[in-house]
């Protein structure tokens, strides 16, 4: 019903083109692991070496303590939800679901039960004699949840689920998906370019960067102590601030390197002084006002309380409450 | 100018109806000769015609070598299809433009060649040459319409099918077909229609088993009768048959 899943040094090329560089990651059972990055990263290609639909260069994959090289997809112990849902429009939801099941021999009535109770799980009960085309974008691929997760798989693969779906109804699955995983224990590997959504999943964020892993931690971890620029920046806005021998924009700080802000943490107290800083513009965005400051030649980014009504040209002492250092040599 | 358009647009029915028209008319021709003036109505012809054993034994026949060859092409073409539209192979092009190829043929090189070939494999004139020589003329209408009707959603439902434990046996039964049951049918129906009224290979390789065109060729060599009308009228309604149930399908689907 769950199992580990450990990518051991594997590199991927595509006509010369190298799509994966060497990446090991170990996943543990049962965990919910989001590979986070830009189109073209690697992540939708570790994710097809997993389900098997592509063999790597080299290095090998592991599922439970099983090599899966030279193992088929539907040999193997894991299922997919593509984005495109990929449901069997001439079948009615009940045999989309069971699908999976009438393969491996199980009875219809067997998979009449099963595929009702997992339309119950995601939401859909009683809409086994639907047809796909009777449903709407977030239904659909409900409906392909169900059917991947009908034959208990070890690990579900999710490729973009939720990319083809408007972003209130990807909010809301979000959620759905994080305590559905939390059901039934599988391990999950989704894949999203949507940092937002890889926070509101992962219980591990995978970023990954031209072939390559470029950070890996919990959300908070990764969002709040990234491990390289990349991450930082795709994690979500930040402000740079580069250090050169002890000095920088904001005064002496330790090291060179590049110290890293996030635009929420600047505020008119924090533990780290920043300086006095001139107001260019600001703007309402609901949860906070948005504004930028000019400091020396440094124009920072700011998220201020939502109470705050900052002015062009007003002088802010700054303070940063959280920050990262990234050193390099 | 509306008016100009629905002249233009009888004109353009007639032209294409009216020898058929004709043809039909003159089947009911109370008379020796299938010609104008019409004197009367009759259905003496077609009691002639049905109570016919030689034409209705070409009839069953030409039913025999339609829908067989028909089926065969419509296998090989899904097949074929299938193969093309998932996997790129070196030369992939080059295969489909040779799959679709004889459609350029004329149907009378097809059924001399084939002609050639089974005397020297010692295959005599018969129902099953023709059969064959209407796969080889169908197979690339099916071929080109299956091709075409598979689509992306196609290859990611097959995908997914795999994904689940189906086997490429069990893919092709329970997704690919049934996804593409529509686009079956009219590769299936058009052969059929194709088969039935073909005469030239049909002539070339049967002998003493012929299919209904050839039988009615014979027939017209012996000169002009209201019963070829009828035979010619019948052959008509059941290829207009088969198209009607054919749009039905369609329409069903769509």
């Amino acid at each position: 019903m769950t199992a580990s899943v450990t990518i051991d040094r594997v590199t991927q090329t595509y006509g010369g083109a190298m799509a994966l560089h060497d990446v090991s990651l170990q996943i543990a059972a049962g965990e919910f692991v989001v590979l986070l990055g830009p189109s073209g990263c690697g992540k939708t290609t570790l994710l097809n070496l997993i389900g098997g639909f592509a063999a790597p260069a080299s290095g090998r994959i592991l599922i439970g303590d099983r090599d899966m090289a030279g193992v088929a997809p539907a040999q193997r112990p894991t299922t997919t939800v593509f984005q495109d849902y990929a449901l069997f429009p001439h079948m009615s939801l009940a045999d989309n679901v069971g699908f999976g099941l009438r393969m491996r021999g199980v009875s219809r009535g067997e998979r009449r039960a099963k595929a009702a109770q997992m339309l119950a799980l995601v939401g859909l009960p009683g809409r086994e004699d639907r047809r796909p085309h009777e449903l709407s974008g977030g239904q659909r691929q409900r409906v392909a949840l169900a059917r991947a997760l009908a034959v208990s798989p070890d690990v579900l693969l999710l490729d973009e689920p939720l990319g083809a779906l408007d972003l209130k109804l990807r909010r809301q699955m979000q959620d759905e998906l994080k305590a559905i995983q939390r059901q039934v224990g599988t391990t999950f590997v989704h894949v999203t370019h949507d940092q937002e959504e890889a926070m509101a999943l992962a219980d591990r964020i995978v970023v990954m960067s031209e072939g390559r892993i470029a950070d890996q931690g919990p959300p908070r971890e990764v969002y709040l102590r990234p491990r390289s620029l990349f991450s930082a920046a795709f994690m979500g806005e930040i402000n740079q601030v580069p250090v050169v021998q002890g000095q920088s924009a904001i005064g002496p700080y330790p090291g060179t390197g590049m110290l890293l802000i996030r635009p929420e943490a600047i505020n008119v107290t924090g533990g780290l002084p920043l300086g006095e800083a001139v107001v260019t513009d600001a703007a309402f965005f609901g949860t906070h006002v948005r504004a930028h400051a000019r400091l020396g030649d440094l124009t920072l980014t700011l998220h201020l309380p939502q109470g705050s009504d900052p002015q062009p040209g007003q002088v802010l002492a700054l303070y940063a409450s959280a920050h990262a250092f990234l050193e390099t040599e | 100018m509306k008016r100009l358009s629905f002249l233009y647009l009888a004109l353009a029915y007639a032209f294409i109806f009216l020898p058929v028209a004709v043809l039909v008319v003159f089947s009911f021709q109370d008379g020796r000769l299938p010609v104008p003036p019409f004197q009367g109505v009759t259905l003496k012809w077609y009691e002639k015609v049905l109570s016919d054993e030689g034409l209705m034994t070409a009839l069953g026949h030409s039913a025999l070598v339609a829908f067989g060859s028909s089926g065969v092409a419509l296998a090989l073409g899904f097949l074929a299809a299938h193969g093309l539209a998932r996997v790129a192979l070196p030369g992939s092009l080059l295969m489909r433009g040779l799959l679709i190829a004889p459609m350029t043929v004329s149907y009378l090189i097809i059924g001399l060649g084939l002609l050639t070939v089974f005397n020297q494999a010692g295959i005599k004139p018969s129902l099953v040459a023709t059969g064959i020589g209407h796969v080889v003329i169908n197979l690339p209408l099916c071929f080109a319409i299956c091709f075409a009707a598979m689509g992306d959603h196609q290859k990611s439902a097959e995908r997914a099918a795999r994904d689940l434990g189906a086997s490429e046996v069990q893919v092709l039964w329970h997704i690919s077909a049934p996804m593409l049951a529509p686009a079956l049918a009219a590769a299936f129906f058009l052969s059929v229609t194709f088969s039935w009224d073909e005469f030239i290979i049909a002539f070339l390789l049967t002998r003493f088993e012929v299919t209904l065109p050839v039988e009615i060729w014979s027939m017209l060599r012996s000169g002009l009768s209201p019963a070829t009308n009828a035979i010619g009228s019948l052959v008509f309604l059941v290829s207009a048959l088969v198209v009607i149930v054919l749009e039905t399908l369609m329409r069903r689907k769509a």
